[in-house]
C-alpha cells in the first residue's frame, strides 16, 4: 500500500472539518470502548491472562526461528506449504503464482492486515485476477476504492447514507428504487451480492490471527462467517501471515484469544474461532484441497531484540485506536497507512521508516490510555517516544522546532539557570496576561495557538512557590 | 521466486544475537510443544460442579443469541426441531450431516419434516449438525471437519442447528482440545482440517457499530440439548 502518511497533517485537517467523518466516529466510544469495559469486569482474572500472554509472546519472541520452523514442519506434514517471503513484492508473486497455476479468475478474502500491507488486490487485478473482499466493512471500502480507516472495522469511518449511495452505484442491477435505510437492509443486500461470489471463487485468501507450531494450524477470528465460507469452498486456502503471528501451542493461542476479543469488540469471544490445519482429508466431506501459508517478514526481523521488539506482541486487537483521543478525533485514514492510532504510530515508522511517518509518533497527547488498555502490555507512549528521540537525532523535524527544543534543553540541563528563567517567564507571561487571563497569541508559536489559547501563568513558577512554603513551615 | 527462507531465518537470528538455538534449549522448547501445558485459566466454569456447567452454557449461549431446548431422549429431537422450525415459520425441510450419531435418531418418525443427508447446497435453508463439544465459559460450540462433519454445513444454511448431548458441555477451550487429542490419539495427533468454535449466530457491526446478525454466516442458532443426566 503506498504510504501517504507525509501529508498527515493536511490529512488530519481535512478529516476534522469533515462533518461525515464527526458524526461516524462518534459511534465508536458508545461501542468498541464502553462493551469492552464491560467485558473485562467481567472477567476477574483478566490481568493474570495478560501476564500469561506476554509470557508467551516473549517467549516465542526470543524463539522465533525455532517456533516457525516447528510450525512449517507440521503444515508440511499435513499436506500444507509454507512461502517465507521477505517483502510484499515477495509475497505477491507468490499468492499470483498459486492464483495462475489454478487458473483463478476471481479470489474470495477475509479481512487480512498483511493483504493491505502487500496492497495484494491492486496487485491481484493489474494481473487479471479479481479479489472479491467479503467482509462488510472491508468490501464497503473496497467498492469506495478507499483504505481502511480502523484494523477491525474498516467502515468505521462512515455514515450509512454513505454506504448506501456506494451501494446503489455498484449494484446496478439490483432495483434502484429499493429502500436502502438502515443497517439491517443494506447487510441482507451484501449478503445477496456476495453469496454468489463465494461460491464462484477458485482460491480463498485469509489472514490469520495466529499460527500454532504444536499443529502447524492458522487460527483466525472473525464475527461474520466470511472467513469460514472463504477458505471452505475454493479450490485452495491461501493464509496471509507475519512471522510473529506463531505461538507454540493450541493452549497459548487459546490463552491469547480470551483476550482478542474482549479487548476488540467487547464480546466474550469472537462468534467463529476456525481453526485450519492443511488441506482436506482423503475422507472429508468438504474443505479446500491445498493449504498454503504465506509467511511475511516485510521488516519485522529487524525489531527482534531491539528497543521496538514488543510491539512484535501486538494482536491487532485496535483496544488502542478505540481508546486513543487523537485517533477518535481523526479517524485512521489520515495516518496515511495500513496500521493508524498508537500502534500504528509505532509500527508505521517501523515499517516504512520514520522518514515517511515521522508525524505519527509525533502525534499523540501522551495520556497513556492506549498502554492501560493493551492486552499485551505494550508500552506504546515510551516507543513513541523513541522514535521522536530518533527523529531528532535524524535532523528530520523542520529547522525552528529543533532550535526551539534546543533552546529548551540548553536550560534544562541546567537546573540553576532554568529555574530562575522558568521563574522570570511566568513573572513576565503573568503580568502580561493579567487582564484577559490567556493568550490568544504568542510569538513563535502560531500553529499552538491558531486552536487554543494559552492561559495566563499565575506569576510565579512552581519551584519557586514550593520554596517560599518550604520557607515559611519549619521542618518538622 | 527467490527462496527466502534462510535468509529470513538468518536474519531473525542476527537480531536475536546468536546463531541456530542451542540443543539443550531447543529440547526445552520441544518439550514445551509435546506437553502443550496450560495457562491460567478462569474460574468461571472450572469452578463449577457438572449440572451448573451445563446451566452456564445455556446461558452465555443465549446471551449471545443463541437459542436452545432441552429434550430428556435422543429421540425426541426431530420433534423438536420440527417445532422449532414451525415455530419461525421456516420451511420444514433441512440438511442434515452425514453424522451417524443424527443417522441414529428417528427423523421418519415425523414424515411432515424433509430431512436430506449430506453436504449443505446454496439452496439449503436449514442444516442440522451434531457437535464435538460444547464450552460452558462462553456458551460457544466446537465441531471439526471430517467424514460426519462437512465445515460447509455449519456456514451455509440461513439456520444452523446443532444437537448437543450434556456429556459434550466441558469448562472450557483447553478441556475442549484435551477431548480431541484424546479422540485422535493413534498415529499421533493430527488436527482435523477445520476446527469451529461458533459462539451465537453470525454478526456485525461494520455499519454504524450497530450489531445486525446474519452478516454471512447463518441468521439463526439453535442448539438441541439432549440433557439425559449424563454430565461430563
Amino acid at each position: 500500500m503506498k504510504a501517504t502518511s507525509r501529508a498527515f497533517k493536511s490529512n488530519a485537517r481535512r478529516a476534522l472539518g469533515d462533518p461525515q467523518l464527526q458524526r461516524a466516529m462518534t459511534n465508536l466510544r458508545s461501542g468498541f470502548a464502553a462493551r469492552r469495559a464491560v467485558a473485562v469486569s467481567q472477567l476477574p482474572e483478566w490481568e493474570a491472562l495478560r501476564e500469561a500472554a506476554v509470557a508467551i509472546k516473549r517467549h516465542t519472541l526470543a524463539h522465533l526461528d525455532f517456533y516457525l520452523e516447528a510450525f512449517e514442519r507440521r503444515v508440511v506434514e499435513r499436506g500444507g506449504a509454507v512461502h517465507w517471503c521477505r517483502d510484499a513484492a515477495e509475497a505477491n508473486a507468490t499468492v499470483l503464482a498459486i492464483c495462475r497455476r489454478l487458473g483463478a479468475r476471481t479470489v474470495t478474502k477475509g479481512k487480512s492486515m498483511i493483504g493491505e500491507e502487500m496492497g495484494l488486490n491492486d496487485y491481484l487485478e493489474a494481473n487479471g485476477v479479481a479479489p472479491v473482499e467479503t467482509d462488510l466493512g472491508e468490501y464497503i471500502i473496497q467498492i469506495r476504492h478507499e483504505p481502511p480507516s480502523h484494523i477491525i472495522a474498516p467502515a468505521v469511518h462512515l455514515v450509512k447514507e454513505q454506504i448506501a449511495q456506494s451501494f446503489r452505484e455498484t449494484h446496478r442491477d439490483l432495483d434502484p428504487a429499493r429502500q436502502l435505510k438502515d443497517a439491517r437492509q443494506m447487510c441482507d443486500e451484501a449478503r445477496a451480492v456476495l453469496r454468489p461470489r463465494f461460491l464462484a471463487a477458485d482460491v480463498g485468501i485469509t489472514g490469520a490471527n495466529f499460527l500454532v507450531a504444536e499443529t502447524g494450524s492458522s487460527i483466525i477470528v472473525t464475527n461474520e462467517g466470511n472467513g469460514d465460507l472463504t477458505q471452505t469452498l475454493p479450490k485452495a486456502h491461501v493464509v496471509l501471515a507475519s512471522l510473529e503471528k506463531v505461538v507454540p501451542t493450541l493452549e497459548d493461542a487459546t490463552t491469547i484469544l480470551r483476550l482478542l476479543a474482549r479487548s476488540a469488540t467487547g464480546q466474550e469471544f469472537s462468534t467463529y474461532t476456525t481453526v485450519s490445519t492443511g488441506p482436506r482429508r482423503p475422507d472429508d466431506a468438504d474443505g479446500p484441497g491445498e493449504y498454503h501459508v504465506v509467511l511475511l517478514d516485510n521488516g519485522r526481523s529487524a525489531l527482534l531484540g531491539g528497543e521496538f521488539e514488543d510491539m512484535l506482541r501486538c494482536i491487532r486487537c485496535a483496544a488502542c485506536l478505540n481508546h486513543c483521543p487523537v485517533y477518535q478525533a481523526i479517524g485512521g485514514q489520515s495516518y496515511g497507512w495500513v496500521y493508524p492510532g498508537p500502534m500504528g504510530a509505532v509500527l508505521t515508522p517501523s515499517l516504512i521508516g520514520i522518514e515517511e511517518a515521522g508525524h505519527l509518533p509525533n502525534a499523540s497527547t501522551f495520556c497513556g490510555r492506549c498502554e492501560e488498555v493493551c492486552p499485551m502490555k505494550i508500552p506504546l507512549p515510551k516507543m513513541m517516544r523513541h522514535w521522536r528521540e530518533r527523529e531528532f537525532q535524524r535532523h528530520l523535524p523542520p529547522r525552528p522546532y529543533r532550535l526551539g527544543l534546543a533552546v529548551w534543553a540548553f536550560f534544562a540541563r541546567r537546573p540553576a539557570l532554568y529555574r530562575p528563567a522558568a521563574d522570570l517567564a511566568a513573572r513576565l507571561l503573568g503580568a502580561l496576561g493579567r487582564a484577559r487571563g490567556r493568550f490568544r497569541a504568542l510569538p513563535l508559536a502560531a500553529g499552538w495557538t491558531r486552536t487554543r489559547d494559552l492561559p495566563a501563568p499565575e506569576g510565579r513558577s512552581f519551584m519557586s512557590l514550593w520554596a517560599a512554603r518550604r520557607a515559611a513551615r519549619p521542618a518538622p | 521466486m527467490s527462496d527466502s527462507r534462510a535468509p529470513i531465518l538468518d536474519a531473525i537470528r542476527r537480531s536475536l544475537r546468536r546463531g541456530a538455538l542451542p540443543a539443550e534449549e531447543a529440547a526445552a522448547c520441544e518439550a514445551r510443544l509435546a506437553n502443550h501445558a496450560r495457562n491460567p485459566v478462569p474460574a468461571r466454569a472450572t469452578s463449577l460442579p457438572p449440572r451448573e456447567r451445563i446451566a452456564l452454557f445455556v446461558r452465555m449461549a443465549e446471551a449471545v443469541n443463541a437459542t436452545l431446548t432441552r429434550v430428556k431422549r435422543p429421540e425426541d429431537v426431530p420433534a423438536a426441531v420440527a417445532d422449532y422450525l414451525a415455530q419461525f415459520n421456516l420451511p420444514p425441510r433441512l440438511v442434515r450431516a452425514p453424522d451417524p450419531a443424527l443417522d441414529a435418531l428417528p427423523w421418519s418418525a415425523r414424515p411432515l419434516l424433509e430431512t436430506r443427508r449430506g453436504v449443505a447446497e446454496r439452496t439449503d435453508l436449514v442444516g442440522v449438525t451434531g457437535c464435538f463439544a460444547a464450552v460452558a465459559e462462553t456458551g460457544t460450540l466446537m465441531l471439526h471437519s471430517g467424514a460426519a462433519g462437512p465445515t460447509r454445513n455449519n456456514f451455509l444454511p440461513d439456520t444452523h442447528i446443532a444437537v448437543v448431548r450434556a456429556g459434550q458441555v466441558v469448562a472450557t477451550y483447553e478441556d475442549g482440545w484435551d477431548r480431541l487429542r484424546e479422540a485422535h490419539r493413534g498415529d499421533g495427533f493430527a488436527m482435523p482440517r477445520t476446527v469451529n468454535f461458533i459462539t451465537g449466530p453470525s454478526r456485525t457491526a461494520d455499519i454504524e457499530q450497530k450489531i445486525e446478525l446474519g452478516a454471512h454466516g447463518p441468521r439463526r442458532l439453535h442448539i438441541v440439548l439432549i440433557d439425559d443426566g449424563e454430565a461430563a
